[in-house]
């Protein structure tokens, strides 16, 4: 009679196994999809949006639109240069600025400013946006993204950390402004 | 030779595989199949071998950190010996793979072989396209370049779109909120870790079909494919009219794998690596990203899909046609096998086709984008100028230094975005031309705010010469009258 009890016994074991290693699992799941979720942890995500300066007032003149950069809120040590990110700032007329993301509305490739016609040209499918960020022609849906700025001490401040994208502008001006 | 021999035994009495291999190679395949239309599968797979060999060189060199990838590119490129040649294999090699991927596609599906029982073969078929897609798009990021970086920044804006999950799925994409040193690692991962090992497990699974279920046999118009008697049938073929894979029927294999391992090294020695172009810093703007060779249908239709449609279709049509291609042999999973008898099927793949290759060709010369330095690089054809007034020849100079010329080509130079103006005071008259120009419209910004009336009036007076020799300017015959009555009748005309 000792054969049905060691079958017994071996069964057992295999459920208790089974079930051991299932909460193991369950165990070590958890962190790694934490790990993988990082990107969008809460936490992290809060560091997204700062504010970051783009210099002294004296290099944007009043009535031009320049190209201005600096070195994303969040970086990593691996990042080069790719954490140095440009923007275009428009000094509409001393007191007012707009200051717009390099990224065009439609796929997010860099526009070019033309001050002799005042428009911004993107060189991917053709986007073009008049001097105060509205949409002119091509295919994008709405006019380029503008970052919030304020002014203190002379410096030019702007809301940054995060690629602006069609789908995304948390940190963005998202009226899409009437025709120049 | 009996050393040879003593070893093999001895590897064979531990291992115990030497009849399971011997059994695989010699596994009987209809006679016809040893064709040269059904060589594609094998190639595919003898060019993934020389992708792992070739991507496994140069992860020697390549060093996976957004601050170093492009300079270790420039490494292999100028300073290891023949680092630019494995380089070139590598790259060459994506093309290659993904072209031998699409043409064995084109023949499974002509030849009905994604019918019963070959289902899941077809399937896992499918799945081995997408994750060759998947390596071709990383690989082309790890190229670390200006290229990669937008092209990072279009997917990105592509993934944004999704609803509700856009923004989260971009910040998972990237690793973070910007393309960054992050977002090359995970690229890393993927490419050579996650979606390789996908790919030997697709593989691994679809070879194990096509010795267990056998090759297709070849389409004859007539002969219906029935669940009930399929598999006696090709039985009976394979007993009656078979012969051994090996070593009998893979002698076209063997050649045309070495014809296109010998075309890949070929194009690597001409044509060299691709790029890297230039460093990936986000703040050098003078840059026209492109999509590497294979996305470029699709850079093409992102230009042409109208913006209200642009969404849907970028959302929804990736998972409509790979539902179809999933769906297709239950479908269609009996009946006729030969394309023959199967016009549709026929007339889809010539459609797709011809729309792929369009779009490529399209996307080659970009004519939707404007030339970004036409206004300062290409002067105005020196016959357009010939003979003209001061006041023209100033309309020439508006022309150039507002741009026009980015998007509106004379004498086929110049953008393309905007229609050609060899003619267009044949199409407008003097009133429509200063209309177009001040309020734009059909795709064309308005010049009002940017255009003094000087600068106006010489512009549309140099347009108004823009027209062949025997051709007369478009005119309003309405205001002709009206400007005669207003001479014979000073006084009586407009208030």
């Amino acid at each position: 009679m000792t054969l049905p009890t060691d079958l017994g016994r071996r069964d057992l074991f295999m459920k208790i196994g089974i079930f051991l290693n299932s909460i193991v699992g369950v165990i070590l799941a958890v962190p790694i999809v934490r790990y993988l979720l990082s990107p969008v942890a809460h936490e992290r995500k809060g560091s997204y949006d700062s504010w970051v300066s783009l210099g002294n007032l004296g290099q944007f003149p009043s009535g031009q639109t320049r190209l201005a950069t600096y070195r994303n809120p969040t970086v990593s040590p691996t990042d080069g240069d790719t954490a140095e990110i440009a923007c275009w700032v428009r000094n509409v007329d001393g007191q007012n600025f707009q200051v717009f993301a390099i990224n065009c509305a439609h796929l997010g490739c860099p526009v070019r400013w033309f001050p002799q016609s005042s428009l911004f040209m993107c060189p991917c499918h053709g986007g073009v946006y008049y001097q105060d960020g509205a949409r002119a022609s091509g295919p994008p849906e709405r006019g380029l993204f503008e970052y919030h700025y304020k002014v203190e001490n002379g410096n030019l401040l702007i809301q940054s950390g995060e690629m602006p994208t069609p789908g995304q502008a948390s940190n963005i001006v998202r009226e899409i402004r009437p025709c120049a | 030779m009996r050393l040879i021999k003593t070893i093999g035994e001895w590897l064979d009495a531990r291992l115990q595989i030497g009849a399971t291999i011997t059994e695989t190679a010699e596994h009987r395949i209809p006679r016809e199949t040893a064709s040269w239309f059904y060589v594609f599968g094998s190639a595919a797979f003898v060019v993934f071998m020389l992708q792992i060999v070739t991507g496994i060189l140069l992860a020697f060199i390549y060093v996976p950190s957004a601050g170093e990838a492009w300079n270790s590119l420039q490494t292999l490129n100028h300073q290891v010996s023949l680092g630019w040649f494995i380089r070139a294999l590598h790259g060459w090699g994506s093309d290659f793979m993904v072209a031998i991927v699409l043409i064995h596609m084109v023949q499974v599906f002509l030849f009905g072989a994604y019918k019963y029982p070959r289902e899941l073969t077809w399937i896992v078929g499918v799945f081995l396209l997408l994750v060759t897609l998947g390596m071709a798009f990383t690989g082309q990021v790890l190229r670390f370049d200006q290229d990669a970086y937008w092209g990072l920044g279009i997917g990105a804006s592509i993934a944004s779109r999704v609803p509700l999950m856009g923004p989260s799925i971009v910040n998972l994409m990237l690793g973070g909120p910007i393309i960054a040193g992050a977002t090359l690692s995970r690229f890393f991962a993927l490419h050579v870790f996650i979606i390789p090992g996908l790919l030997i497990a697709f593989v691994s699974v679809h070879l194990l079909m096509v010795i267990k279920l056998g090759i297709n046999e070849w389409p004859m118009p007539g002969r219906l494919v029935r669940k009930a008697t399929y598999i006696k049938e090709y039985h009976e073929l394979v007993k009656k009219d078979g012969i051994r894979f090996f070593p009998d029927g893979m002698g076209k294999d063997l050649l045309f794998d070495g014809f296109i391992l010998l075309s890949i090294a070929a194009c690597a020695i001409y044509y060299g690596p691709f790029g890297p172009s230039g460093p990936p810093n986000p703040t050098i703007i003078q840059t026209v990203p492109k999509p590497d060779f294979f996305f470029l249908w699709l850079y093409a239709v992102l230009s042409f899909l109208p913006p209200s449609m642009e969404t849907p279709a970028l959302l929804i049509g990736p998972v409509v046609v790979i539902l179809g291609l999933l769906l297709l042999p239950f479908v269609f999973g009996e009946g006729e096998k030969s394309w023959r008898r199967r016009p549709v099927a026929v007339l889809t793949i010539s459609l797709v086709a011809v729309a792929l290759g369009t779009f490529t060709h399209l996307a080659e010369h970009t004519p939707w984008s404007p030339v970004m330095d036409a206004w300062s690089g290409i002067p105005i054809p020196s016959e357009f100028l010939h003979n003209r007034t001061a006041l023209e020849r100033q309309g020439a100079l508006v022309f150039q230094v507002k741009q026009c010329h980015n998007c509106h080509s004379l004498d086929n130079q110049g953008g393309k975005r905007g229609p050609a103006l060899d003619a267009v005071a044949v199409r407008q008259t003097q009133d429509q031309l200063i209309r177009q120009v001040i309020q734009g419209g059909g795709n064309m910004p308005a010049y009002g705010k940017n255009l003094s009336p000087a600068e106006t009036t010489a512009l549309v007076a140099f347009l108004k010469t823009l027209h062949a020799a025997g051709q007369s300017p478009a005119r309003n015959a309405s205001q002709t009258i009206v400007q005669s009555s207003d001479a014979a009748a000073p006084g009586s005309g407009h208030p």
